[in-house]
């Protein structure tokens, strides 16, 4: 009786390039997949709440998309209404269509909190870059102000550069942005230190490279991806003060919606009208969790272990 | 035609810790002339690197500080140059290469972008212009496949390659001269064995000079023509390298040369070794620093530092005891 002979199999795994092992370890994280389909999700929804890109080429305003109403549209005889078929989130005390100002308000969250992060992340890292780099007395100044800055609360700051500045969109996103830098400039100082003694600076220098080109092309590459997933989580962040700062009565000006706004319209009928505030609070709650989520996930991913 | 390129006097370099001061070069002297291959042989620690940072003044300021000498190079005193001028000569008219070629490259940049840094700052090329001329010199360094290997990262190349593009960074503004820091001491024999040939071809077709330093006897044989042996912080003898090899005149080169692995020396000689060790330079004894473990030592040696003269043509040596007869010179 004859066995079979064993055939030979071919190896059975497979190798895989650098990014595709990234895109099946970011795969593999559930948790930061629901994040980024959430996340998507809700800049879709801002992207897409009225029909701007086509209305800038036929001249005229956009008409609400994903929003179904005009979120400023007031209607004084339904106030407060419940959720209906029509308005599935009901109306606020303004008679307004909350959905649509959940809508419009994606918008307001989303730009704060990414430019008051890119703000901040950029201001931030200059300042540890050289601080870092340069040591010294520069180093001195720059990181004893960042010490004092990281002392108050952030929503005290944001509350103190808001008076000083007054509201609106593009101040909320200076004051968030100067609340965050101070973290960027720690995590940018320290790693700016550690790099600086590596071998190829010195050779840089040995070459004749400036203090500036050094820290332009040879540190801040190799600090980068920390402050990209620095700025990822953040985002989070940015977000959830942003609605803050709106709830104290210090965000956009009416009658642009923002979701903190919402919230501090509806407080005076919780009882009678919860929704008024639910939803927006809701809005806020699955934002901020989205965002974690990705940062998480993106942190997970340029783990430095993952480096060749 | 012997042109001098590089003149050094009584160069000092010290470094001023919370333990003391460290005298790491104590007042050394050579010149260097155009298109010649010098070696600074000595052991760990006795100033070899630090006497040529010092020359363009990488030496960081704190602790360390340049205190006393001159470097003429080209009519100008590099130790007295202003930061913007030592900064113009640093990769354009003199170039470093260091030891260890695993950590000199940055690795999150491609090296034809390594490479070109140089060249945009210090000759004003466009980033086309920077890449072509980069895969030219790495053509000239012996990468093969130059076209495509210049958008590589470092990981990609072995050791030896990323040494070879080490020299290619360092001639890439054609400086006149190369000063190569122990660069084949992180890498195998045979390796290093390329990288002597490769060196030594590219003096010849450039005419650049090169002080290449080293605590390996071997390589000086293979490289050299002229040696200077430091120890202590100073320069205990200078000669031809035939001469060094064969008519050693200080006591401590001929203890070196007696330590050498010899393929000709009979099956149970044993390697000498010098008795002792190396004095501490914050605690630097008066007289010749190698006195304590010179078994040739007199009376007047550990009293008074003999200064380098010359003892036959074109050999100095920093001793007062002649090593043929044992006695006084």
């Amino acid at each position: 009786m004859s066995q079979e002979q064993q055939t030979q199999s071919e190896p059975t795994f497979q190798v895989r390039s650098q990014r595709q092992r990234i895109q099946r370890t970011f795969l593999k994280n559930r948790t930061a997949i629901i994040g980024l389909v959430l996340a998507t999700l809700i800049a879709l929804v801002a992207i897409f709440a009225d029909d701007w890109f086509i209305a800038v080429f036929q001249g005229r305003d956009a008409s609400p998309l994903v929003a179904t109403f005009d979120p400023t549209k007031q209607d004084a005889r339904s106030r407060l209404a419940a959720p209906d078929s029509e308005h599935f989130m009901g109306l606020d005390t303004y008679g307004r269509d909350t959905w649509s100002r959940i809508v419009y308000g994606a918008r307001v969250s989303l730009s704060v909190g990414l430019a008051s992060v890119a703000l901040g992340g950029a201001l931030g890292t200059l300042m540890g870059l050289v601080a870092g780099y340069l040591g010294g007395r520069v180093e001195n100044i720059i990181m004893r102000t960042v010490d004092v800055l990281m002392a108050f609360p952030s929503l005290i700051m944001g509350l103190m550069v808001l008076a000083v500045l007054g509201a609106g969109l593009g101040k909320m996103i200076l004051a968030i942005g100067i609340v965050l830098s101070p973290t960027f400039a720690r995590v940018a100082h320290s790693a700016t230190l550690t790099i600086k003694e590596n071998e190829f600076v010195e050779v840089a220098r040995s070459l004749g490279a400036g203090r500036f080109r050094i820290i332009r092309t040879h540190v801040l590459p190799n600090i980068l991806g920390e402050m990209v997933v620095l700025a990822s989580i953040w985002i989070a962040t940015a977000i959830r003060v942003e609605a803050n700062l709106s709830f104290i009565g210090l965000g956009v000006s009416p009658p642009t919606p923002a979701w903190g706004t919402m919230i501090r319209e509806g407080t005076r009928h919780l009882s009678d009208a919860p929704w008024v505030s639910l939803f927006p609070g809701l809005a806020i709650l699955v934002t901020v969790l989205a965002f974690n989520l990705v940062g998480d996930g993106l942190r997970d991913i340029l783990d430095p272990r993952l480096q060749v | 035609m012997t042109e001098t390129l590089l003149e050094v006097r009584d160069l000092e370099t010290r470094f001023f810790t919370p333990d003391g001061v460290v005298k790491a070069v104590n007042g050394i002297s050579y010149t260097l002339n155009k298109g010649e291959i010098m070696a600074i042989v000595g052991e760990s620690g006795c100033g070899k690197s630090v006497g040529v940072m010092s020359l363009i003044r990488l030496i960081p300021e704190p602790p360390g500080k340049v205190t006393g000498g001159e470097a003429f190079f080209m009519g100008q005193d590099l130790l007295k140059m202003d930061k913007e001028s030592i900064r113009q000569v640093r990769g354009r008219e003199i170039a470093m290469i260091f030891q260890d070629p695993m950590t000199s490259l940055n690795p999150v940049l491609t090296i034809g972008h390594q490479i070109s840094e140089s060249l945009k700052a210090h000759m004003g090329l466009d980033k086309q212009e920077a890449r072509q001329r980069a895969i030219e010199l790495l053509e000239m360094v012996n990468i093969p496949e130059a076209g495509n290997r210049v958008d590589d990262y470092p990981h990609q190349f072995s050791g030896g390659m990323r040494q070879r593009v080490m020299i290619a960074m360092a001639l890439s503004c054609m400086p006149h001269i190369l000063i190569a820091d122990e660069p084949t001491t992180a890498l195998d024999v045979t390796i290093q064995a390329q990288i002597v040939k490769l060196v030594k071809r590219l003096r010849d077709e450039l005419g650049m000079a090169v002080i290449w330093i080293t605590h390996d006897l071997g390589v000086v044989a293979g490289i050299a023509e002229r040696v200077a042996v430091m120890y202590a912080g100073s320069i205990v003898e200078e000669a031809q390298v035939d001469d060094l090899y064969e008519r050693a005149a200080h006591p401590y080169t001929y203890g070196l040369l007696g330590s050498l692995p010899r393929l000709d020396l009979l099956r149970d000689e044993r390697l000498t070794s010098i008795d002792g060790m190396p004095p501490d330079l914050i605690a630097l004894p008066e007289g010749c620093p190698f006195a304590p473990r010179c078994s040739y030592a007199i009376d007047r040696c550990p009293r008074e530092k003999p200064p380098l003269l010359p003892v036959a043509p074109r050999h100095k040596v920093a001793c007062w005891v002649d090593l043929n007869t044992g006695r006084e010179r």
